[in-house]
């Protein structure tokens, strides 16, 4: 059990990555807070996760995006696991676009969920963190945080200020017990990259090292490894489950 | 019932050397934390925090900027018996 008795919150884990993260997690023994936007199915994967795991599972429905929103998600999650170890900043969306075409709206959105969460939700541990001299805080960045994509401007720019936000607060905290590390998925197959046309998606694995596709697990044993004891002399660290992509 | 500017300092004194590290002896009334007691911005965060702990009261962040010396934080938890 490499996190036993660990209480881990992670943002967005109705699916993809996200859940993949919960069921690792709570396979190796710690409590988790489910997070999603959809009432139902944060109560459907809470249940679902209660049946195959012994751990304590809880879930909310905030919408994250809303400052306010995050304090209440993180006070709600102490109290119903006591307190918080892990902070895992997972919940982002795309509103693919040409940035010619781009919308206000299509770069607000993402910029608010992916980015002006993390804010929120990273300044909502910090007090408790510092009050138990510990914690960890893993960001869900993106290979197109690293190299940029054409059509996805919005996106890439939320990655990319999700991993130099990441080198700050590990600078800003590394003398307190807290770390603060970012993962970066290259193409990962989840709900997020079926919206991509088969020939383009034919093109990008031509273009990955590993030829294929990664998996949502190839991404979450790795926040196993961060969320765990194991990674305590990590801080600041962009690291990429990516087949090659970025090299 | 309300405390004694002494008894205040006296745990004022207690959560400063156990935050900062510091030996008893250098925390005086006139102390500043940063430039006497070597704190930094974030040790002096983390010592309000201690601090409403301790007295079992809020500080909210405009009047927590304002505690940058013993003396302050001192009369700053009196005013508020």
């Amino acid at each position: 059990m490499r996190l036993k008795d660990k209480n881990i919150l992670i943002t967005g884990s109705t699916r993809g990555i996200g859940l993949a993260i919960a069921h690792v997690c709570a396979g190796e023994g710690a409590n988790i807070v489910i997070h999603g936007t959809n009432k139902e199915k944060v109560k459907d994967i809470v249940n679902s996760l209660q049946q195959r795991y012994q751990t304590k599972i809880v879930g909310f429905d905030y919408d994250i995006k809303n400052y306010d929103n995050c304090q209440n998600l993180v006070k709600d999650s102490i109290n119903a696991l006591t307190s918080l170890d892990v902070l895992v900043n997972n919940a982002g969306i795309t509103r693919d676009n040409l940035l010619i075409k781009m919308t206000e709206q299509e770069w607000n959105d993402v910029i608010e969920t992916n980015l002006n969460s993390v804010f929120s939700m990273t300044k909502a541990v910090t007090r408790p963190f510092l009050k138990q001299k510990s914690g960890k805080i893993i960001n869900m960045s993106s290979v197109v945080g690293l190299m940029g994509n054409a059509g996805q401007a919005n996106y890439a720019a939320t990655k990319g200020g999700m991993i130099a936000f990441t080198k700050s607060i590990a600078k800003e905290f590394g003398a307190k017990g807290i770390q603060c590390n970012a993962i970066a998925p290259g193409f990962i197959k989840t709900d997020m990259i079926d919206t991509l046309p088969d020939d383009y998606l034919d093109t990008i694995i031509k273009s990955i090292p590993a030829r294929k596709l990664g998996s949502t697990d190839d991404v979450s044993k790795l926040v196993l490894f961060l969320a765990s004891d194991e990674s305590s002399y990590i801080t600041g660290q962009t690291i990429s489950v990516d087949g090659g992509m970025n090299i | 019932m309300s405390l004694t500017q002494e008894e205040v300092f006296e745990k004022v004194k207690k959560v400063i050397v156990e935050g900062l590290g510091v030996s008893e002896d250098l925390v005086k009334m006139e102390s500043s934390y940063t430039d006497d007691l070597g704190a930094d911005s974030l040790d002096t965060v983390e010592l309000v925090m201690a601090l409403e702990e301790e007295f079992g009261t809020e500080i909210a962040d405009e009047d927590a900027e304002k505690l940058t010396t013993v003396t302050k934080t001192v009369e700053f938890i009196l005013s508020k018996n």
